[in-house]
């Protein structure tokens, strides 16, 4: 199989969060600095690496080269080829061959090089990474990491750009997580990395080059002295509004962010939750939200039909059904395969399009 | 089979090693008349250990017939039968050491228990119970996998995490004919010999897989000639000869051991029964071709020859008979008691801690019972 594509997007800017107070003290004593998504998960892992000498990482290409997009560069170097690895190019063998280190005392952490190259491992992650706790009664526990690069908005060939959020988010036993901040991505990795559950870690590709103010040695120290809230099972306001909640994780949240701003011009308020871990899926924290507002769009770049995105939706209209003003919608990737290069932004849920199905939410029937 | 003494000796300049081929023929030391023949390069086993075997023998049958009984009685929801096949199930069990590790399959019930497992911990997946019911820890033997091939990654991945701790691990993992087709048997033995791990995989080729004869899965020479395209020694074996067994695999798993590296073990024996009770192996066999394995019987030869050395007697029989007895009399006597299953186990294992929709959902199955439980 061949990956064509190593490139990653033009850098975007990673969604600003609400201004923490402590986090802002951690800056004013300098140590903060503009860091790219990549790099957070780059040091994730290092920092996982030198805390437990049972975590590994391996995969195609992850040794010298560094990763196809540089995730684990310097790992080999620094940790030796005992700890992480290149095998052979075939992604069962990768996957099946962590499941017997994850039975075996080891915390494998495996990288299947693109989205859609993680099909050949999808046996041994659903009839066995997802089911052997749950067969030998957690007898044997799989904590490991299953880290895919994923989603599109690169301009990536075939078969580099799928959401297959889905697949893994319907296979109960996974945990299934998908960071959208530079922050989150260093501290959900390092929590999957500690989780005993096996966790399918999506990487978003087009916000690896993205990049936010933060402090890394500080997410390290509250990582570490478990300071830093838990990230699993939570979902989080990623701006405060009032109008409408945006519901979006991974590659969308910075879309929705962006949509968001741009209704705030329009004098429309809007909420934006960022999901972040799509299993164990946080109802409270969303449909709080929706509870507050009344309206609520679910944005994601998979397609709709039987998704994630179906799903959240179908959660917060059985939830939440007396507070809502309008039906639950949907802004999602069309039900096609996943575009050529040229076409993909007619695919991608955008600004625009997120604007247009706010202003469908019924707003003349009263509220 | 000469054990290369690393990695790189596998690759020649200009050809391949030959010596990493199979024998011409399967390595016999017992012919099915019960006649030992020299081998140049396996020694026959110690006779002591030999009875001891065919002691495993006497029950694995046992077990075997208990267990059809059952499924007769509906106290076993189907059992895939290794009658005929117990010579590769007891030397299976009986080549490792403790801290070895065994891989099983469906069809490997009686090699698991002869690892020591209890019987009806074993059961536990075929009565319908859970899907698997022994601590895999507590004797080093995991899961029996139902899918094909699958566990032979997981061998693997065992094998290569007590390699990087430096560990004396062997890892002997199991499959059969069918499943060598199976793109995770390619991807198994070649990351373990790139990786250079002691896994020796055992290949039980009992001519079947379910309808499907093995000339319609493979036209290689033998399965155990695949063995040098992943530059690890190949080996095959009379697969009712349990000394030909205990001696291939037990040089197999010592050279794992000694950092030898995989091996591919193939032994050629019969699927004596149908695939499984709810199969009708009429439909694509002839009794015929059943018949002419009768005379080659893993237990009969052994008999056989061990009865030529006086080691076996009449009385000795009748106690192995008996010990056997006694496995299916606890197995038959457990299995007729109806165990309880928690329904509530249904979401206790599924993460390491309930998700809070599985709590929901536990609590909406515990209060349907309890509604059932009050009008009943």
């Amino acid at each position: 199989m061949t990956q064509i594509s190593e490139r990653a997007a033009a850098p975007v800017e990673a969604p600003a969060r609400p201004a923490d107070p402590s986090a802002a003290e951690s800056t004013a004593r300098s140590a903060a600095t503009a860091v790219t998504f990549a790099k957070a998960l780059n040091t994730a892992l290092a920092d996982a690496m030198a805390a437990d000498s049972s975590v590994l990482m391996f995969g195609e290409d992850v040794g010298p080269l560094g990763g196809v997009f540089r995730i684990t560069d310097g790992l080999t170097a620094r940790f030796g080829p005992g700890r992480c690895f290149d095998t052979p190019l075939a992604e069962a063998g990768i996957m099946g061959m962590a499941v017997g280190m994850a039975m075996n005392g080891m915390r494998p952490v495996v990288e299947m090089q693109f989205d859609a190259f993680a099909y050949p491992a999808f046996e041994q992650v659903v009839s066995h990474v997802a089911k052997l706790p749950n067969r030998t009664k957690g007898r044997v526990l799989l904590p490991m990491v299953i880290r895919i690069p994923y989603a599109g908005g690169i301009g990536g060939v075939e078969h580099h750009c799928d959401s297959s959020e889905s697949y893994y988010a319907h296979t109960p036993g996974l945990t299934v997580l998908a960071p959208a901040t530079v922050r989150d991505a260093y501290l959900m990795l390092r929590e999957a990395i500690a989780s005993p559950d096996p966790v399918v870690f999506l990487e978003p590709k087009k916000l690896y080059w993205s990049k936010e103010v933060v402090d890394l040695g500080e997410l390290r120290r509250a990582f570490e002295d478990g300071s830093a809230p838990r990230t699993i099972g939570s979902a989080v306001v990623a701006r405060s509004g009032t109008d409408a909640t945006l519901i979006a994780y991974g590659p969308s949240v910075p879309t929705a962010m962006a949509a968001a701003a741009a209704a705030a011009e329009e004098g429309r308020s809007l909420e934006v939750i960022d999901v972040r871990s799509l299993v164990p899926f946080d109802d409270e924290t969303v449909c709080a939200s929706v509870r507050r507002t009344g309206r609520a769009v679910v944005i994601a770049e998979t397609p709709g039909f039987a998704s994630v995105a179906a799903e959240i939706v179908a959660r917060v209209q059985e939830r939440c059904f007396h507070s809502l003003a309008a039906p639950v919608r949907r802004v999602t990737g069309f039900d096609i395969p996943y575009p050529a290069p040229k076409l993909e932004h007619h695919f991608l849920p955008s600004v625009d399009r997120i604007l247009d199905t706010v202003d469908e939410l019924q707003w003349e029937d009263g509220q | 089979m000469t054990i290369p003494t690393n990695s790189d000796s596998t690759r020649t300049e200009g050809g391949v090693d030959t010596q990493l081929l199979p024998s011409p023929v399967p390595v016999q030391l017992i012919d099915h008349h019960g006649e030992a023949h020299p081998d140049a390069r396996y020694a026959l086993p110690d006779p002591q250990a030999l009875l001891a075997g065919y002691a495993r023998l006497i029950s694995g049958r046992r077990i075997n017939d208990q267990a059809n009984a059952l499924v007769r009685q509906g106290r076993l929801a189907v059992y895939p039968s290794s009658h005929g096949q117990e010579a590769c199930q007891v030397s299976a069990a009986l080549v490792l050491q403790s801290q070895d590790w065994l891989f099983p399959t469906y069809r490997d019930t009686v090699a698991v228990i002869t690892r020591g497992v209890d019987p009806l911990e074993v059961f536990t997946l075929l009565r319908g119970d859970w899907h698997s019911g022994y601590d895999p820890y507590e004797l080093h033997v995991a899961p029996q996998a139902t899918p094909l091939a699958t566990q032979l990654l997981h061998a693997v991945g065992v094998a290569h995490a007590a390699k990087l701790r430096g560990e004396d691990t062997v890892v002997l993992a199991l499959c059969g004919d069918g499943a060598t087709s199976e793109g995770d048997f390619h991807e198994a033995l070649n990351f373990a010999a790139v990786f250079h791990v002691p896994v020796v995989f055992f290949v039980q080729n009992n001519e079947y897989a379910i309808s499907v004869p093995l000339k319609n899965q493979s036209v290689a020479p033998s399965l155990a000639h695949k063995a040098i395209g992943y530059g690890m020694p190949g080996e095959r074996v009379d697969g009712n000869d349990l000394a030909a067994l205990l001696s291939v695999l037990g040089a197999a798993v010592d050279s794992a051991r000694s950092g030898g590296g995989p091996a591919l073990i193939e032994a050629h024996t019969y699927r004596m029964q149908a695939h499984t009770n709810a199969d009708d192996a009429t439909r694509y066999r002839a009794a015929e071709d059943v018949d002419k394995w009768i005379p080659k019987d893993p237990i009969s030869r052994l008999r056989t020859y061990l009865r030529g050395l006086s080691l076996l007697d009449d009385a000795v029989e009748e106690q192995f008979a008996a010990e056997a007895e006694a496995v299916a009399a606890a197995i038959r006597v457990g299995l007729n008691a109806d165990v309880e299953v928690d329904p509530q186990e249904l979401f206790a294992h599924v993460y390491t801690q309930k998700t809070a929709q599985l709590r929901e959902q536990a609590d909406l199955l515990r209060d349907e019972l309890s509604r059932e439980a009050v009008q009943s």
